[in-house]
């Protein structure tokens, strides 16, 4: 299978199956098309020589197996087997901010407010530990909720993975990810000697982002949270974090927040569609997909551009792509690995096969305080691969994105392996523009 | 080539020793609410 595609100057012809991505002259990019849907090459307005010049071309490329590539055969088993190697630590399920959107439904998980106690913290990596097969590298992402409003639990769960990790020749990555309000110079500076990566929440112009996160008095969190995550940004030096914001029906201009957001001098940005329910003011609805696609086509212009000179330089999380390094063809097929190899746990100490599905009783898979895991919940995430996927199978994108988010599909679809196809629409396009991005940035 | 540029080749690690699982899982960095497998960096590569 192929996929053929513009982007700016460039035709360009992803071969699906190899991940192969050629760049094209307008002769060729008629001529590939014609032979993959077996049409007569020979009828297209070119002349006749220059075609067989092409087909040349593409019969060479595709006997060294990156061009019109037969289908790949599925390897048995999910990428590295049934362990648990992630986890989602919700610390606190209360939140400082009543952000409009948020699908924790402002912390509380459709559930009681609480903070997880550093005891069930230590418990949940107690789990982790004990499904973790031989895995080395193990990562927990802090979460919430707001997890700063819970300081105890986040100091003990990550003193007591450090222990581990000596003990049993283990490597965790703890993640954070916060709205920034609760951070002082002390917990920037913990923050920045413990964690792998830091997940800011700012959603871009002051106006946008005050409109849909506001404090729990109802002002605006944009100035304190500004101001915090540049001080932590500025001590973070070459350690990873993101910006991450939100743009919802509100702001399908969100470019402008990303620029924005660039111009406050951070370069790891990413910006996500909001995820709610059609019946929401604020929900991306099908009337709003087609402006989302040509706003995402003016962000790759001002991505590319930005990332020519030095000091406008970024990196925009969603046209990231890697091309020569990037997963291998079980992990493609696995996908993100939720209920299998990636869990959340509640404050509470209640497992969920991941932090979207929290607080829906039927995907409660068991707890960290009891040691049970429901089997059956986690041979249904198993069963939830590309190949389990009959909507994903002649999609070309389907190496890039694995079938989609499975709390999404079932948010929407009622069905973990029906992807959302609003989703998909936004995927495919972020991908071809990621591709096209690389393809004038690695053009020979 | 006349017609055709190579920009990249083909990337899809098929062979049997893959598997390893020691990626991110990919949820774990900046999304949380997408999947977004293909920007996931191959561990036995990085090593």
């Amino acid at each position: 299978m192929i996929h053929a595609f513009r982007f700016h100057e460039y035709y360009l012809i992803l071969d699906v199956e190899s991940g192969a991505l050629h760049s094209v002259d307008e002769p060729a990019y008629a001529v590939v098309q014609a032979m993959e849907k077996g049409w007569d090459i020979f009828a297209l307005p070119y002349p006749e020589r220059q075609i067989r010049e092409i087909a040349a071309e593409v019969e060479e490329l595709r006997a060294a197996g990156s061009l019109c590539s037969p289908e790949l055969t599925p390897p048995k088993g999910t990428a590295g087997g049934q362990v648990i190697k992630s986890m989602c630590l919700h610390v606190a399920h209360d939140c400082n901010l009543r952000c409009r959107y948020c699908f924790a439904d402002t912390g509380e998980f459709h559930g009681p407010r609480g903070l997880m106690a550093p005891e069930v913290g230590k418990k949940a990596l107690d789990f982790l530990i004990a499904h973790c097969g031989n895995r080395k590298h193990l990562e927990v992402d802090l979460f919430g909720g707001e997890p700063l409003l819970n300081m105890e639990t986040v100091r003990t769960v990550v003193a007591y993975g450090r222990e581990l990790e000596q003990k049993h020749g283990k490597q965790i990555n703890f993640t954070i990810t916060t709205n920034g309000v609760g951070l002082t110079d002390a917990i920037i500076d913990y923050l920045n000697a413990e964690m792998h990566n830091i997940v800011l929440s700012l959603d871009g112009r002051p106006e946008v982002h005050d409109a849909m996160r506001p404090t729990a008095g109802g002002k605006g969190s944009y100035d304190i949270a500004l101001a915090n995550m540049k001080k932590l940004v500025e001590r973070r030096g070459d350690k990873e974090y993101y910006i991450r914001g939100t743009f919802t029906a509100r702001n399908l201009d969100f470019t402008e927040d990303v620029k924005h957001l660039r111009n406050l001098g951070f370069e790891q940005l990413s910006l996500e569609p909001v995820v709610l329910p059609d019946d929401s003011p604020y929900a991306i609805l099908e009337e709003h997909v087609a402006r989302v696609l040509e706003e995402y086509e003016t962000l790759a212009d001002y991505v590319l551009q930005s990332r020519q000179k030095e000091d406008t330089w970024l990196n925009f999380f969603h046209f990231m792509i890697d091309l020569s390094g990037g997963p291998c063809l079980k992990k493609r097929i696995a996908g993100c690995g939720a209920g299998v190899e990636y869990v959340a746990v509640t404050p509470e100490g209640d497992i969920y096969p991941c932090h979207q599905f929290v607080g829906q009783e039927k995907m409660k898979m068991g707890s960290v305080l009891t040691g049970e895991l429901d089997a059956d919940i986690r041979r249904m995430f198993a069963a939830c691969t590309l190949l389990d996927k009959p909507a994903c199978r002649d999609c070309w994108c389907k190496y890039f994105c694995s079938g989609g988010c499975a709390a999404n599909a079932y948010l929407y679809n009622g069905d973990i392996r029906q992807p959302y196809s609003r989703t998909c629409e936004f995927l495919k396009k972020r991908t071809e523009l990621a591709l096209g991005i690389y393809a004038a940035e690695h053009r020979k | 080539m006349k017609h055709i540029t190579t920009i990249e080749k083909p990337c899809i690690n098929a062979s049997a020793n893959t598997g390893c699982g020691e990626c991110q899982a990919s949820c774990q960095s900046a999304c949380k609410t997408s999947c977004t497998v293909a920007n996931q960096k191959c561990q036995k590569q990085a090593k």
